[in-house]
């Protein structure tokens, strides 16, 4: 007889209580690729073929569920649904811009996360009343975890594509709000489990996508990276829990491992920004982000030139160090970077890019932009390698990067971003930064190292710059 | 083993091997391996179909075609978009190796 553990599963007359022994081996296999996909992505040489393995994997996995199940009903409409996904999907990222791909991963993360807490409610409107206690539990899980990654998501991707304003969303007494809703989620939550209904489910599922959108509300625009990891880790737990819901074993075991994978992820990349998660996600950037430094801006003094004041500056050094930054990834500049680096390198000059862990939208996200263009990956320096080096340093170049070299992480216990681990550029000989305008960056306040006496600011945009900078050389 | 009590130890042990795979990875690969991540979990299309393939009045069918255009999408599309960004680090040939040799 069922106990409370009992998974759930279609039993009578339904598709998933009577899978084949084969089709069930052909999931462990597939489990198996998912791991080894996983193990592939995290190391430079392999993950190219992890992701691959990966994605056979899961090809393996729906062809096998089409054979396993012959009696299958909807086919035809099944079909269509998937031909849909594959025209909107595939295309949208084959043709992102790089510099757009984080917004995109968040989508997709998003998503999936809505089909998690849908499954899990078709399941519950066709057995929901005769489930088990432990069934009904990993239901309610799907529905709120599923239902906050996808409105949460959603949101973040807003934010990234500055449909809507980057900084934090603060409404008076938000805390209190969000607490509230997710307090009302867990009693309904409760509820469902006890006494199940539909109506309970239609109210869990609004507070829950509420809670999503409240989560991520006052979550600035720094921190964004970490909520979509984060939210990448919940989709994966709701998938577990809907694997349970179902039955299903491979279900189960891709997403505990996206889960469990994704909240380390989330840890590491916390750590990398120096910023506790706990701080990310209630702490949020302050209101007072929005004045702080306004008194200052466009009336104070900055030193600007030319390019080619900046092209001498680079071309009788002995050692440079490149910043780079979203804005390069914004302009498209890495072409013109890398070849003003190697007319650099011809001259003798040691170059070096420097690297912050989350230059750029993402961890990595510059590293990307920087390997379509073939700078080699031996020039990428990471932030605890190169910050030592700073100091023998002639020339600075800070191309489109801003946040990451801020010293008030460092000296301003107010700023927003502090305790972030900087670039400390400001060792260096001599400053040069290629900004569009003296707008702070995406954090949002103001980088007082751009009025610094050694800092002159080369204004326009990065690749209009770059590339005059590099004909300035040429001429030299 | 009670079939529920058997699915909990496979929950429990994938915490592990979850966290135990991506221990070492370096911070150039974190986005990366996010969006591989972030594509598994679009196997949730599994469920989806099991789930469409099994309805038979209007609401739960709609709702199933909208989960399976989803998941879809988060499954193509996420290792799709993985892979563009790892395609970028395969070893391409350099017109200008040598200055860069002569860099290091």
């Amino acid at each position: 007889m069922t106990s409370i553990f009992s998974p759930g599963g279609i039993a009578a007359g339904g598709v998933v209580g009577d899978v084949p022994v084969w089709a069930q081996l052909v999931d462990l296999f597939v489990a198996i690729c998912f791991v080894l996909a996983l193990k592939g992505l995290s190391g430079p040489k392999t993950a190219r073929n992890g992701n691959m393995l990966g994605a056979a994997g899961a090809l393996i996995a729906v062809v096998t569920l089409f054979f396993a199940h012959p009696g299958m009903k909807n086919l035809p409409l099944i079909l269509g649904a998937m031909a849909i996904g594959i025209v909107v999907g595939y295309p949208a990222a084959r043709r992102v811009q790089m510099t757009a791909m984080p917004q995109l991963v968040a989508l997709f993360n998003g998503v999936g996360g809505g089909a998690a807490a849908l499954v899990s409610v078709i399941e519950f409107l066709d057995a929901g009343m005769t489930e088990s206690k432990g069934v009904l539990a990993a239901t309610v899980f799907t529905v709120i975890v599923g239902s906050v990654s996808f409105t949460g998501s959603i949101l973040t991707f807003l934010k990234l594509q500055e449909a809507i304003t980057t900084r934090p969303i603060l409404i008076p007494g938000g805390q209190y709000l969000t607490s509230l809703v997710g307090a009302a989620a867990l009693v309904f939550a409760v509820w469902l489990v006890v006494t199940p209904a539909i109506w309970i489910l239609v109210v869990l599922l609004v507070l829950s996508a509420l809670l999503g959108l409240l989560l991520v509300m006052p979550v600035g625009g720094a921190d964004v990276p970490i909520i979509i990891s984060l939210l990448n880790a919940f989709t994966g737990l709701s998938v577990a829990a809907s694997g349970y819901v179902l039955g299903n074993v491979l279900l189960i075991v891709a997403g505990t491992l996206v889960g469990a994978s994704g909240t380390l992820l989330t840890k590491e990349m916390a750590k990398a920004m120096g910023r506790p998660l706990t701080n990310t996600m209630f702490g949020a950037f302050k209101a007072q982000t929005a004045s702080a430094g306004t008194g200052g801006g466009e009336d104070r003094p900055v030193k600007s030139a030319g390019p080619e004041d900046v092209a001498i500056m680079l071309g009788y050094a002995n050692k440079v160090i490149i910043v780079p930054g979203y804005g390069l990834a914004v302009a498209q500049a890495q072409h013109q970077i890398r070849e003003l680096v190697d007319l650099l390198n011809e001259r003798g000059i040691e170059v070096d890019y420097a690297i912050h862990p989350v230059a750029g939208r993402m961890p990595g996200h510059m590293n990307v932009l920087l390997a379509e263009a073939n700078v080699p990956y031996e020039q990428l320096k990471e932030m605890d390698e190169i910050n030592p080096e700073f100091s023998s340093t002639d020339v600075v170049m800070v191309v489109g990067a801003n946040d990451v070299v801020n010293p008030a992480a460092k000296s301003d216990p107010s700023a927003p971003i502090y305790g972030m681990p900087i670039l400390d550029v400001a060792d260096a000989e001599q400053v040069v930064f290629l900004k569009r305008s003296m707008r702070p960056g995406f954090a949002g306040i103001e980088n007082e190292i751009l009025f610094d006496p050694k800092t002159t600011m080369l204004f326009g945009d990065a690749k209009e710059s770059l590339t005059k900078v590099v004909t300035a050389v040429k001429a030299m | 083993m009670d079939s529920g009590v058997a699915l909990l130890t496979i929950f429990i042990l994938s915490i592990f091997v979850g966290f135990e795979v991506v221990s070492k990875v370096s911070t150039v690969l974190h986005t990366p391996l996010m969006s591989g991540a972030n594509a598994i979990h679009g196997i949730v299309l599994v469920g989806a179909i099991l789930v469409t393939g099994n309805a038979d009045t209007t609401l739960p069918l709609v709702l199933g075609l909208i989960a399976i255009v989803l998941a879809t999408i988060n499954l193509v599309g996420g290792f799709a978009v993985t892979d563009r960004m790892l395609e970028m680090f395969k070893p391409k040939k350099a017109p200008k190796a040598d200055s860069q040799e002569a860099s290091k």
